[in-house]
């Protein structure tokens, strides 16, 4: 799993696509802190809720190639022929798009620093910004990761992704226009943003915790299988 | 070592390996035969656990490579078709990354660098494998399937896309590791099979058509050695001659390939040798005989015959491509 780790982790910096994801998420960032900054209000909670549309936008190209390039080069050949476990290889995959993830956050704890020359501030709250944020993304790259094993293209990974961040997007407003009760809390109980939004707004709870490690793993489980599948096809 | 048994493997209807069965014994170099699309790189990807068989069962050194798949591909090497590179990686970072996968338990620079030694890629050590030839891919490659010594080593067409120079080089270098490897290559080059392996066996169409060395192969389809003989004179009363000679059951004329003379083809009857009474008839007709020698079946020879054998009491098509009735006949 290290070895997959490592090797993906490099990847993504000897192409752009690190350096990419990186620079949206220091403009985007630096953008509302700057904005958050001059409005004189104290609390970096503003730039992690601004930042969740952003998040859907960047994973799509995080995870688009993991799998899928893998398989068009027929590199897969020589990872499933060694004595590694599917599951290793998955989440070696997995754990390095998390870590380039985090890193585009990096710079939220400068922005705290900063801050706290001025104002003393609730740090578990920040950390719940953290927390909240990483869970968002890792469930997010499952699903991508998920996309990406099931096709050789990364344009159709990439599309694919998209498309589920998009209505994950779109949910909640879509959900207040239809009328039947059942399909408006069903939901709400699935709406990234709400969760989110709970962790943002200070409130850790549990099943939210839950919610996003679930997502996760349900879709590293399914990534396994396709991979799994493919033997016996 | 490699035990291989009822294997098939199907993909929806179409049967791409059927029923093949056979061992591998520790140290021996076998080659895999057959025309493209026979289904080498199946069983290939099957021994080495990429694909699944549908029926079946594959044990390396008495390892499920099911049941037990990490001790199984622990023990061996494999070089796909197309070698398994990242392009992106120069040849040590991807070399490293190899024996990092594989969890082996060598000194780590020594021994890769003993292998890139081996395989003659010191000198592109530091390079992106992106901007390698296809050559140095393909070494690489193979450079991929020793990291971890392992001790057997499947090839799937190693010396595809190799000059000459580098082809006997590869050839070399696999006969040195059968020294200590049990080695299964495949190719459809038979000069190559004939000149690696001990053991061949010969695919046609998912099925397993001949397990033999390459010399009892050769023995066992040239019981009925024809002649070639270049004669000097008419052709036509040449060809009245040589019919008439006892023991000749066809002949036939070849063309003229030199200037006055003609080439001949004569089949005898079964075990007759009538090369004395060749030269006597035509010296008594003063028809000078410029040469004349029996056509050992190459190995070339010997798998067209083969495969054609196999062609006619097949019961099944697997999508070849494949003559219509009208044009055999």
């Amino acid at each position: 799993m290290l070895a997959i780790f490592k090797r993906e982790l490099k990847a993504y910096f000897v192409s752009p696509v690190g350096y990419v994801v990186l620079a949206v998420f220091l403009v985007f960032s630096g953008f509302y802190f700057s904005y958050m900054f001059s409005n004189g209000y104290p609390d970096v909670t503003f730039v992690f809720s601004q930042m969740f549309a952003i998040t859907l936008f960047i994973v799509p190209i995080l995870t688009m190639r993991l799998m899928s390039e893998d398989r068009r080069q027929k590199v897969d050949q020589v990872l499933l022929t060694s004595p590694v476990k599917l599951s290793s290889i998955i989440l070696g995959k997995f754990f390095a798009a998390l870590a380039v993830f985090a890193l585009g956050f990096a710079n939220t704890l400068i922005f705290q620093i900063i801050l706290s020359f001025y104002v003393s501030l609730n740090w578990l709250i920040f950390i719940g910004n953290v927390v909240g944020m990483l869970l968002l993304g890792g469930s997010l790259i499952a699903i991508g990761l998920f996309i990406s094993a099931l096709t050789e293209s990364q344009m159709v990974a990439a599309v694919g992704t998209f498309a589920i961040s998009m209505f994950i997007l779109m949910m909640d407003s879509l959900a207040s226009t239809i009328n039947i009760s059942a399909i408006t809390k069903a939901a709400e109980w699935i709406s990234f943003s709400g969760r989110y939004n709970t962790f943002v707004s200070g409130v850790f709870d549990y099943s939210n915790l839950i919610f996003f490690v679930s997502v996760a793993a349900i879709f590293l489980f399914l990534a396994v299988r396709s991979l799994e599948k493919k033997r016996w096809a | 070592m490699i035990e291989v048994t009822n294997l098939s493997k199907r993909y929806g209807n179409h049967l791409a390996v059927s029923d093949v069965s056979f061992t591998v014994k520790d140290g021996e170099i076998l080659g895999f035969l057959g025309p493209n699309g026979a289904g080498k790189s199946t069983i290939m990807n099957i021994l080495t656990g990429y694909l699944s068989p549908t029926v079946g069962t594959v044990k390396i050194d008495g390892f499920d490579i099911l049941e037990s798949p990490n001790e199984a591909k622990k023990r061996i090497g494999y070089l796909p078709e197309q070698p398994p590179l990242y392009l992106d990686m120069t040849v040590k970072e991807y070399l490293c990354f190899i024996y990092d996968l594989k969890k082996v338990n060598l000194p780590k620079h020594p021994h890769i660098f003993e292998i890139c030694r081996l395989v003659k890629i010191e000198d592109v050590y530091d390079r992106l494998i992106k901007n390698l030839s296809k050559g140095y891919r393909q070494r690489v490659g193979i450079a991929q399937a020793l990291v971890g010594n392992p001790d057997v080593l499947i090839l799937d067409e190693p010396t595809v896309g190799l000059d000459p120079k580098q082809i006997i080089e590869i050839r070399n270098l696999i006969n040195h590791l059968g020294k200590t490897h049990t080695i299964i290559l495949s190719s459809h080059i038979l000069s190559e099979i004939q000149t690696v392996c001990e053991r061949v066996i010969v695919i046609n169409k998912g099925k397993l058509i001949a397990d033999d060395t390459a010399e009892n192969l050769s023995k066992h389809f040239s019981k009925d050695h024809s002649l070639n003989a270049r004669i000097m004179g008419p052709s036509k009363d040449i060809l009245k001659l040589l019919s008439s000679i006892n023991g000749v059951s066809t002949v036939s004329c070849l063309g003229s390939k030199e200037k006055d003379s003609y080439d001949f083809n004569i089949e005898p009857v079964e075990s007759a040798d009538v090369r004395r009474d060749v030269f006597q008839r035509l010296a008594e007709h003063n028809w000078p005989l410029l040469g004349l020698n029996t056509n050992e079946l190459s190995l070339e020879q010997i798998f067209l015959r083969i495969t054609d054998e196999s062609d006619k009491d097949e019961d099944f098509d697997i999508g070849n491509i494949k003559p219509s009735k009208e044009a055999k006949k």
